[in-house]
Protein backbone atom coordinates (compact mmCIF):
# COMPACT_ATOMS: atom_id res chain seq x y z
CA UNK A 1 0.00 0.00 0.00
CA UNK A 2 1.38 3.70 -0.89
CA UNK A 3 1.25 5.77 1.96
CA UNK A 4 -0.47 9.43 1.72
CA UNK A 5 3.36 10.89 2.42
CA UNK A 6 4.23 9.67 -1.20
CA UNK A 7 1.68 11.32 -3.11
CA UNK A 8 2.56 14.64 -1.24
CA UNK A 9 6.32 14.28 -1.95
CA UNK A 10 5.04 13.51 -5.66
CA UNK A 11 2.98 16.94 -5.55
CA UNK A 12 5.64 19.38 -3.67
CA UNK A 13 8.84 18.29 -6.34
CA UNK A 14 6.04 18.60 -9.59
CA UNK A 15 5.00 21.96 -7.96
CA UNK A 16 8.48 23.13 -7.06
CA UNK A 17 9.96 21.87 -10.65
CA UNK A 18 6.70 24.32 -12.01
CA UNK A 19 7.35 27.14 -9.84
CA UNK A 20 11.20 27.11 -11.15
CA UNK A 21 9.55 26.96 -14.73
CA UNK A 22 7.74 29.90 -14.15
CA UNK A 23 10.20 31.77 -12.33
CA UNK A 24 13.01 31.65 -14.91
CA UNK A 25 12.02 30.60 -18.10
CA UNK A 26 11.64 33.76 -20.63
CA UNK A 27 9.02 32.54 -23.29
CA UNK A 28 6.00 33.08 -22.37
CA UNK A 29 4.44 30.16 -23.10
CA UNK A 30 7.16 28.35 -21.45
CA UNK A 31 5.71 30.20 -18.17
CA UNK A 32 2.28 29.01 -19.15
CA UNK A 33 3.28 25.10 -19.61
CA UNK A 34 4.92 25.71 -15.91
CA UNK A 35 1.68 26.71 -14.24
CA UNK A 36 0.08 24.37 -15.95
CA UNK A 37 2.99 21.84 -13.97
CA UNK A 38 1.70 23.70 -10.44
CA UNK A 39 -1.47 23.39 -11.48
CA UNK A 40 -1.66 19.16 -12.14
CA UNK A 41 1.10 19.14 -8.43
CA UNK A 42 -2.62 20.30 -6.78
CA UNK A 43 -4.86 18.22 -8.42
CA UNK A 44 -2.51 15.12 -7.59
CA UNK A 45 -2.74 16.80 -3.74
CA UNK A 46 -6.72 17.42 -3.95
CA UNK A 47 -7.18 13.87 -5.47
CA UNK A 48 -5.16 11.82 -2.72
CA UNK A 49 -6.58 13.93 0.10
CA UNK A 50 -9.78 13.08 -1.51
CA UNK A 51 -8.83 9.61 -1.26
CA UNK A 52 -7.26 8.85 2.26
CA UNK A 53 -9.44 11.26 4.19
CA UNK A 54 -12.68 11.54 2.98
CA UNK A 55 -13.48 9.07 0.72
CA UNK A 56 -17.36 9.03 1.24
CA UNK A 57 -17.34 12.90 0.11
CA UNK A 58 -16.91 13.42 -3.62
CA UNK A 59 -16.36 17.09 -2.93
CA UNK A 60 -12.45 16.50 -3.62
CA UNK A 61 -13.24 15.00 -7.16
CA UNK A 62 -15.50 18.04 -7.43
CA UNK A 63 -12.59 20.16 -6.74
CA UNK A 64 -10.54 18.94 -8.98
CA UNK A 65 -12.83 18.70 -12.25
CA UNK A 66 -13.63 22.24 -11.40
CA UNK A 67 -9.72 23.05 -11.92
CA UNK A 68 -9.66 21.29 -14.63
CA UNK A 69 -12.29 23.56 -16.07
CA UNK A 70 -10.19 26.82 -14.52
CA UNK A 71 -6.93 25.69 -16.31
CA UNK A 72 -8.41 24.96 -19.71
CA UNK A 73 -9.78 28.36 -19.25
CA UNK A 74 -6.82 30.01 -18.42
CA UNK A 75 -4.56 28.05 -20.90
CA UNK A 76 -7.15 29.38 -23.64
CA UNK A 77 -6.98 33.31 -22.42
CA UNK A 78 -3.39 32.83 -21.64
CA UNK A 79 -2.26 31.65 -25.65
CA UNK A 80 -4.78 33.99 -27.10
CA UNK A 81 -2.75 37.07 -24.96
CA UNK A 82 0.64 35.41 -26.06
CA UNK A 83 -0.26 35.37 -29.85
CA UNK A 84 -1.19 39.07 -29.86
CA UNK A 85 1.44 40.03 -28.12
CA UNK A 86 3.61 37.76 -30.91
CA UNK A 87 1.71 39.57 -33.41
CA UNK A 88 2.13 43.28 -32.65
CA UNK A 89 5.56 42.80 -31.07
CA UNK A 90 7.54 39.92 -32.85
CA UNK A 91 8.26 38.51 -29.25
CA UNK A 92 6.77 36.54 -26.79
CA UNK A 93 9.80 37.04 -24.42
CA UNK A 94 8.43 37.66 -21.19
CA UNK A 95 10.96 39.83 -20.17
CA UNK A 96 10.81 41.84 -23.67
CA UNK A 97 6.74 42.29 -22.83
CA UNK A 98 7.29 45.35 -20.25
CA UNK A 99 4.84 48.37 -21.78
CA UNK A 100 2.92 48.39 -18.33
CA UNK A 101 6.10 47.45 -16.06
CA UNK A 102 6.73 50.46 -13.89
CA UNK B 1 6.95 -3.89 -2.37
CA UNK B 2 3.83 -4.55 -3.89
CA UNK B 3 3.05 -3.69 -7.66
CA UNK B 4 1.27 -0.33 -6.35
CA UNK B 5 4.60 0.74 -5.23
CA UNK B 6 6.32 -0.14 -7.98
CA UNK B 7 4.08 1.46 -10.55
CA UNK B 8 3.91 4.75 -7.99
CA UNK B 9 7.71 5.23 -8.13
CA UNK B 10 8.35 4.10 -11.57
CA UNK B 11 5.63 7.00 -12.46
CA UNK B 12 6.67 9.80 -10.12
CA UNK B 13 10.21 9.38 -11.51
CA UNK B 14 9.03 9.86 -14.86
CA UNK B 15 6.89 12.75 -13.74
CA UNK B 16 9.40 14.25 -12.04
CA UNK B 17 12.00 13.54 -14.91
CA UNK B 18 9.65 14.97 -17.74
CA UNK B 19 8.93 18.46 -15.73
CA UNK B 20 12.55 18.40 -14.97
CA UNK B 21 13.71 18.54 -18.56
CA UNK B 22 10.51 20.67 -19.70
CA UNK B 23 11.44 23.26 -17.86
CA UNK B 24 15.60 23.03 -19.34
CA UNK B 25 14.66 22.01 -22.46
CA UNK B 26 15.53 24.91 -25.02
CA UNK B 27 13.06 24.03 -27.61
CA UNK B 28 9.84 24.89 -26.99
CA UNK B 29 8.25 21.80 -28.77
CA UNK B 30 10.33 19.24 -27.19
CA UNK B 31 9.08 20.69 -23.73
CA UNK B 32 5.99 20.41 -25.03
CA UNK B 33 6.37 16.74 -25.62
CA UNK B 34 7.79 16.59 -22.16
CA UNK B 35 4.79 17.88 -20.46
CA UNK B 36 2.47 15.48 -22.48
CA UNK B 37 4.59 13.17 -20.66
CA UNK B 38 4.23 14.63 -17.10
CA UNK B 39 0.78 15.10 -17.96
CA UNK B 40 0.09 11.24 -18.96
CA UNK B 41 2.52 10.47 -15.68
CA UNK B 42 -0.12 12.21 -13.63
CA UNK B 43 -3.33 10.54 -14.84
CA UNK B 44 -0.92 6.83 -14.38
CA UNK B 45 -1.47 8.54 -10.47
CA UNK B 46 -5.47 9.29 -10.66
CA UNK B 47 -5.95 5.41 -11.68
CA UNK B 48 -3.63 4.39 -8.50
CA UNK B 49 -5.66 6.90 -6.32
CA UNK B 50 -9.26 5.21 -7.79
CA UNK B 51 -10.37 8.58 -9.85
CA UNK B 52 -10.87 7.17 -13.10
CA UNK B 53 -13.00 9.62 -14.15
CA UNK B 54 -10.21 12.17 -13.40
CA UNK B 55 -7.87 10.02 -15.11
CA UNK B 56 -10.01 10.23 -18.07
CA UNK B 57 -10.62 13.77 -17.97
CA UNK B 58 -6.77 14.15 -17.63
CA UNK B 59 -5.92 12.69 -20.56
CA UNK B 60 -8.76 14.26 -22.70
CA UNK B 61 -8.51 17.77 -21.64
CA UNK B 62 -4.87 18.10 -20.61
CA UNK B 63 -3.00 16.13 -23.53
CA UNK B 64 -5.84 16.19 -25.96
CA UNK B 65 -6.58 20.03 -25.59
CA UNK B 66 -4.17 21.88 -23.47
CA UNK B 67 -1.30 20.11 -24.80
CA UNK B 68 -2.03 20.51 -28.01
CA UNK B 69 -2.98 24.30 -27.96
CA UNK B 70 0.37 24.72 -26.56
CA UNK B 71 1.93 23.17 -29.29
CA UNK B 72 -0.24 25.11 -32.10
CA UNK B 73 0.84 28.12 -30.08
CA UNK B 74 4.62 27.15 -30.04
CA UNK B 75 4.66 26.90 -33.45
CA UNK B 76 2.23 30.19 -34.38
CA UNK B 77 5.38 32.13 -32.34
CA UNK B 78 7.91 30.24 -33.70
CA UNK B 79 10.19 33.11 -35.40
CA UNK B 80 11.31 33.72 -32.55
CA UNK B 81 12.82 31.21 -30.87
CA UNK B 82 15.56 30.62 -33.03
CA UNK B 83 16.49 34.30 -32.07
CA UNK B 84 15.93 33.32 -28.00
CA UNK B 85 19.27 33.11 -27.13
CA UNK B 86 19.08 31.54 -23.25
CA UNK B 87 16.25 29.81 -22.39
CA UNK B 88 15.81 31.44 -18.70
CA UNK B 89 16.06 34.97 -17.71
CA UNK B 90 19.14 36.80 -15.37
CA UNK B 91 17.18 36.22 -12.56
CA UNK B 92 17.33 32.30 -12.91
CA UNK B 93 19.45 31.55 -10.10
CA UNK B 94 16.93 33.40 -7.67
CA UNK B 95 14.78 31.29 -9.01
CA UNK B 96 16.37 28.21 -8.42
CA UNK B 97 16.85 29.03 -5.04
CA UNK B 98 13.32 29.80 -4.52
CA UNK B 99 11.94 26.26 -5.86
CA UNK B 100 14.46 24.60 -4.15
CA UNK B 101 13.84 26.27 -0.41
CA UNK B 102 9.86 25.70 -1.43
CA UNK B 103 10.40 22.08 -2.26
CA UNK B 104 12.15 21.59 0.95
CA UNK B 105 10.36 23.98 3.22
CA UNK B 106 7.16 21.46 1.62
CA UNK B 107 8.95 17.84 2.43
CA UNK B 108 9.91 19.16 5.86
CA UNK B 109 6.16 20.25 6.48
CA UNK B 110 4.66 17.38 5.20
CA UNK B 111 7.00 14.83 7.65
CA UNK B 112 6.22 16.85 10.24
CA UNK B 113 2.59 16.39 9.87
CA UNK B 114 1.15 13.51 11.95
CA UNK B 115 -1.33 12.05 9.62
CA UNK B 116 0.85 11.45 6.57
CA UNK B 117 1.50 7.88 6.91
CA UNK B 118 -1.75 7.14 6.94
CA UNK B 119 -3.01 4.47 4.50
CA UNK B 120 -5.87 5.08 2.46
CA UNK B 121 -9.91 3.43 3.93
CA UNK B 122 -10.72 0.43 1.30
CA UNK B 123 -13.39 2.04 -0.69
CA UNK B 124 -16.66 -0.16 -0.20
CA UNK B 125 -17.70 -2.46 -2.62
CA UNK B 126 -21.36 -1.06 -4.09
CA UNK B 127 -19.77 2.92 -4.19
CA UNK B 128 -19.40 3.92 -7.59
CA UNK B 129 -17.13 6.89 -7.21
CA UNK B 130 -17.86 8.24 -11.05
CA UNK B 131 -21.61 7.73 -10.38
CA UNK B 132 -21.38 9.44 -6.88
CA UNK B 133 -19.07 12.60 -9.02
CA UNK B 134 -21.76 12.64 -11.69
CA UNK B 135 -25.17 13.14 -9.36
CA UNK B 136 -22.61 15.51 -7.36
CA UNK B 137 -22.11 17.93 -9.74
CA UNK B 138 -25.62 18.48 -11.08
CA UNK B 139 -27.65 17.96 -7.44
CA UNK B 140 -28.92 21.08 -6.35
CA UNK B 141 -27.66 20.46 -2.77
CA UNK B 142 -24.08 19.59 -3.60
CA UNK B 143 -22.51 21.13 -6.23
CA UNK B 144 -24.40 22.43 -9.51
CA UNK B 145 -23.64 26.21 -9.05
CA UNK B 146 -19.83 25.79 -9.55
CA UNK B 147 -20.82 23.68 -12.00
CA UNK B 148 -22.45 26.17 -14.01
CA UNK B 149 -20.43 29.06 -13.28
CA UNK B 150 -17.60 26.62 -14.70
CA UNK B 151 -19.43 26.21 -18.12
CA UNK B 152 -20.18 30.37 -17.94
CA UNK B 153 -16.41 30.98 -16.97
CA UNK B 154 -15.34 28.57 -20.25
CA UNK B 155 -17.72 29.94 -22.37
CA UNK B 156 -16.37 33.58 -21.58
CA UNK B 157 -12.79 31.98 -21.58
CA UNK B 158 -13.92 31.10 -25.08
CA UNK B 159 -15.75 34.48 -26.47
CA UNK B 160 -12.55 36.19 -24.47
CA UNK B 161 -9.54 34.48 -26.35
CA UNK B 162 -11.63 34.96 -29.73
CA UNK B 163 -11.77 38.34 -28.86
CA UNK B 164 -7.65 38.86 -27.54
CA UNK B 165 -6.70 36.63 -30.48
CA UNK B 166 -8.36 38.56 -33.30
CA UNK B 167 -6.03 40.13 -36.06
CA UNK B 168 -5.64 44.01 -35.07
CA UNK B 169 -6.71 46.38 -37.89
CA UNK B 170 -3.83 48.49 -37.88
CA UNK B 171 -1.66 45.25 -38.32
CA UNK B 172 -3.13 44.26 -41.48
Amino acid sequence: MIPLSWYLFLAAGLFSLGLYGVLARKNAIAILMGVELMLNAVNINIVAFWRYLTPGNVGGQAFAVMVFAVAAAEVAVGLALVISVYRRRKTVAADEINLMKW
Amino acid sequence: MTVEQAVFLFTSALILFSGFMMVTRRNLVHAALYLIVALFGVAVIFVLLEAGFLAVVQVLVYIGAIAILMIFAVMLTRGDISKEQEPVNADFGWALMLAALFCFGLIILIGQWPAVNSQAPALSAETDTVFELGSALVSPDAYVIPFEVASVLLLAALIGALVVARPHKKSK
